[in-house]
């Protein structure tokens, strides 16, 4: 408990402290300078994009591992994980030998936008199908059965019997891959290029205030990430409460 | 969400009789398209960029990377990072144990919120993390600055302030594994024993120990999977001077980024070990799952 707080606690309540000592009118301009605004935009409206993505293929991708059978789904069961175990930078390192300069395809994403994109989708790969996955596991077949033997098609069965169940497992796996993605920083650094006012997410603008000492304005954004990652985990915990109360 | 409760169960028993229905069902003319799908997204997404990677490493033979290999700064970087990542597994080993128990089997004021905060080391970023422990830990402008200076001890551009940020990020690992196993083993037998006698830690060592084992070997090896490769928190508090406070993370940023084609090899060599722990870890782990329930 107390490492818990000299490791944890204190040097996070250090930076939101540290973020409020130039005062509110400080903290404001900070976060609404031009360059740092901007970034947080980027951050944000990627990260969205991303999990608007992953909620779609991570719902597909547990769903053919649960419910389809084929050789070789041993190894998709793998390369799922591969993003979580990979090193953030050679996350970069592995993103860029395809879209990058070098690229077979012929494609040269680097320092663009879609690099932040591409990196995000990345490492928030295994969230959603990871909390998907045990859920549609569970589900009990005779439910879709019974619903289609009264006559429900496919869509139907899916849209009110399957997509229902799912819907908590894919907010919580969503509001994961939301928090990664806005804290993102390691599998940026090759592949990006840090490009202000188009590829410099909210971490490298911390970075960049840090590396120029100025800690007020470099805590100032840490604190938006990390209200936000408070924010999810809240909402995680209210999302799991409601299951635990229902199940 | 309300709606979110699964209709009636009881139906299971009235329904035509399906024996373990997964997979035998009709085929769906969904089917294909979905496993075309999603195997594709994967193959684009991660199998072909992992597997180039490994193809560049080895692009001009095994010449160059054995020369890496044989790279003082390389071998000094892994050296590093294997003892920092020692150092806060065994820490998050420990502590990790301790809080579980803590968590579990004790009711206090605050229990939940500091469930809750567990899992935050997970969603922050590395970066903020490296920026808190330099705002407290700092020696120049943190809050314990003055003091640690007075007792002589450096932990910002130091390995100690690099094992705290690697304990930092993968520090819940260990807890969300046991965590559940210990809900679900429950006290009867730690009562049991307790009642015939055994001491607090005989009945650690002889009944909570051996009931969590998969669980705690579990959240080790992913815990040093991510030491291993812990880049932006360490980035901050270690200044990643070469020879001193490199790890292999901050190795392949620094060499990918110089010109020279040894620098180049050097970075995708340390970036195919790394890739290639990692990998190790996940096999290990997914080959320890089944174990666990039978």
């Amino acid at each position: 408990m107390l490492w818990f707080s000299v490791l944890v606690l204190i040097p996070l309540l250090a930076v939101l402290v540290q973020a409020s000592a130039g005062g509110w009118s400080a903290y404001w301009a900070a976060l609404t300078s031009e360059q740092t605004a901007a970034s947080l935009r980027l951050t944000v409206g990627q990260a969205v994009v991303v999990t608007l993505v992953n909620i779609v293929m991570g719902t597909s991708i547990a769903w053919v591992l649960v419910r389809d059978r084929f050789v070789g789904k041993r190894i998709l069961e793998v390369v799922i994980d591969i993003p979580f175990a990979l090193p953030t930078i050679v996350a970069g390192l592995v993103l860029l030998s395809l879209y990058g300069p070098s690229s077979p395809l012929g494609i040269n994403w680097a320092n663009t936008p879609t690099a932040v994109t591409l990196a995000f989708l990345f490492v928030t790969l295994p969230f959603v199908v990871r909390t998907v996955q045990p859920v549609l596991l569970e589900l009990e077949p005779e439910v879709e059965e019974a619903a289609a033997s009264l006559g429900a098609n496919r869509f139907t069965t899916f849209r009110l019997i399957i997509l229902p169940s799912l819907a908590p497992a894919i907010t919580s796996g969503a509001a994961l891959s939301f928090a990664r993605a806005i804290s993102e920083y390691g599998s940026l650094v090759l592949l990006s290029g840090n490009l202000p006012y188009s590829t410099e997410v909210a971490s490298v603008r911390i970075l960049s205030y840090v590396e120029g000492d100025k800690l007020t304005d470099a805590a100032a954004v840490a604190s938006v990430l990390l209200v936000v990652a408070l924010l999810v985990i809240v909402g995680l915990e209210i999302i799991s409460r409601r299951v635990a109360r229902h199940g | 969400m309300a709606s979110s409760s699964t209709p009636a169960p009881f139906t299971s028993a009235t329904v035509t009789p399906a024996p373990n229905a997964r997979g035998v069902r009709q085929p769906s003319a969904l089917r294909w398209p979905m496993r075309v799908m999603v195997v594709g997204y994967l193959f684009f997404l991660v199998m072909w960029p992992v597997g180039l990677v490994a193809k560049a490493t080895f692009a001009d033979g095994l010449g160059p990377v054995l020369a890496a290999l044989r790279d003082p700064e390389v071998i000094f970087a892994f050296q590093l990072t294997l003892s920092v990542a020692f150092w806060a597994v065994l820490i998050n080993t420990v502590f990790g144990v301790g809080m579980s128990l803590l968590l579990v089997r004790y009711t206090f004021p605050g229990r939940r919120a500091l469930s809750a905060l567990v899992d935050l080391p997970l969603s922050v970023s590395p970066i903020v993390v490296g920026l808190a422990l330099l705002l407290v830990y700092s020696g120049r402008t943190g809050w314990l600055g003055g003091v640690l200076t007075g007792a002589g001890l450096q932990i910002i551009y130091a390995p100690a302030g690099m094992i705290m940020a690697t304990a930092f990020v993968s520090l819940p690992l260990v807890i969300r594994e046991i965590v559940p196993v210990l809900h679900e083993i429950g006290t009867d037998q730690e009562q049991a024993a307790r009642s015939l006698g055994a001491s607090p830690l005989q009945t650690f060592l002889r009944i909570t120990l051996p009931a969590i084992r998969w669980a705690l070997i579990y959240g080790v090896v992913l815990s040093l999977a991510r030491s291993l490769g812990e880049f932006g928190a360490v980035k901050i508090v270690s200044g990643g001077v070469a020879l001193r406070t490199q790890t292999a993370t901050l190795l392949v940023e620094e060499r990918y980024q110089q010109f020279g084609s040894e620098n180049t090899v050097a970075a995708y060599t340390a970036a195919f070990i790394l890739a290639l722990i990692a990998v190790l870890a996940l096999i290990v782990v997914t080959s320890l799952r089944p174990k666990e329930t039978e």
